[in-house]
């Protein structure tokens, strides 16, 4: 494999790396060597870096049990069910919620006995759920749409 | 055969021909977006470790890594209709299973919960070295690598993510570079970052 040319300290990097995990070419590994031969911080640099490599060589990541890869789909799928259910369980709890609400306003607003600073902030209460249901709806729906960012990784 | 199974039959050849070889990504991802589940499921058998792994290495926990992979195909599977079948599965897959790691860490609230969480995600050793060291040098070689697992998790996720893929998963450069969609320079520099961390990790040992 080629090195991309860089800068000098960045490419003597560069090779230390393909040296290390074998993707070096035979021109970049001479490179490597003259340079090694002529930076004795460089060579310190090389040994270290080679003693690390010894170590990672015999680290593996920890095999789980037979039992999960044997029950992995099923946790997938119980999660796409569940997914499926807490959409239902919302959708009834908003339409329910809604309406109570509606008829529990309905009644206090035809009760004429109720104070006007009632009524007043009745009003005000549904005016502040509508403007927050439109403006979480429209950052979802519209603006997250054309969030240049909202696929970087932060 | 009769006139049902000369229709099925037909149909069969007419899907083949459509999703071009049986059991290949694309054509399990044509049947997946054609509402075919057990397509999808064997989708999963086949990518599940390599995702397993991959969040292991970043999030360094087994717990973790198990619900953020299985995490990533159940959104993968609610995605699949944006899904382009002459892309390769593994790589769409990887970019959802990254945002849900980075997320993950970026939220993990103390400094103390990811050291927690990374203990022991690394296997005791790795079968060969084991034989044939000496006690002592096995000994030594356990503890350099303990060290080497805290430094691990400590690592920026970018570069642990490199390191991960190299040393553990054996990609090449250009398959990580593929895969995170940076140059192969970039690459070199994150893993030269992150093993000059590890070094400093070991010249620390006492």
């Amino acid at each position: 494999m080629s090195i991309p040319d860089v800068q000098a300290d960045e490419r003597a990097r560069h090779l230390m790396m393909a040296a290390l995990d074998g993707e070096l070419s035979a021109a970049d590994r001479t490179e490597l060597d003259r340079l090694l031969e002529g930076d004795p911080a460089l060579a310190a640099e090389w040994r270290q870096l080679q003693r690390v490599r010894e170590v990672t060589r015999t680290m593996s990541m920890r095999e789980p049990s037979q039992e999960i890869w044997e029950g992995y789909w099923m946790g997938v799928y119980r999660r796409l069910e569940r997914g499926i259910a807490w959409i239902l369980v919302s959708v009834g709890a908003i339409v329910l919620l809604s309406w109570w609400a509606w008829e529990g306003l309905e009644k206090l607003w035809q009760d004429q006995a109720l104070p006007t600073f009632v009524r007043v902030g009745a009003l005000a209460l549904i005016a502040g759920v509508v403007i927050l249901a439109v403006s979480v709806v429209r950052e979802k729906v519209v603006l997250r749409k054309t969030d240049p960012y909202k696929d970087v990784i932060r | 055969m009769g006139r049902d199974d000369a229709h099925r039959g037909a149909e069969e050849v007419s899907a083949t021909a459509v999703v071009g070889d049986p059991g290949t990504d694309r054509a399990l991802v044509l049947q997946a977006q054609s509402g075919d589940n057990r397509a999808f499921g064997e989708l999963v058998t086949r990518y599940m470790r390599r995702a397993y792994f991959a969040a292991l290495g970043l999030v360094g926990n087994h717990d973790d890594a198990l619900d953020l992979s299985q995490e990533a195909f159940a959104r993968a599977f609610r995605a699949r209709r944006s899904l382009d079948p002459e892309r390769p599965f593994y790589p769409w897959l990887y970019q959802i299973l990254r945002r849900l790691c980075f997320n993950f860490l970026r939220d993990r609230k103390t400094r103390a919960a990811k050291l927690a969480a990374a203990s022991a995600w690394m296997a005791a050793d790795a079968g060969d070295h084991a034989a044939q060291d000496s006690p002592q040098r096995h000994v030594e070689r356990a503890e350099l690598r303990e060290r080497i697992e805290a430094a691990i998790a400590t690592l920026p996720a970018h570069e642990k993510e490199v390191l991960v893929m190299r040393e553990f998963e054996g990609l090449r450069y250009r398959e990580i570079a593929d895969l995170l969609g940076i140059p192969i320079g970039t690459v070199m520099s994150r893993l030269y970052a992150a093993r000059k961390a590890l070094a400093a990790a070991l010249e620390g040992e006492p």
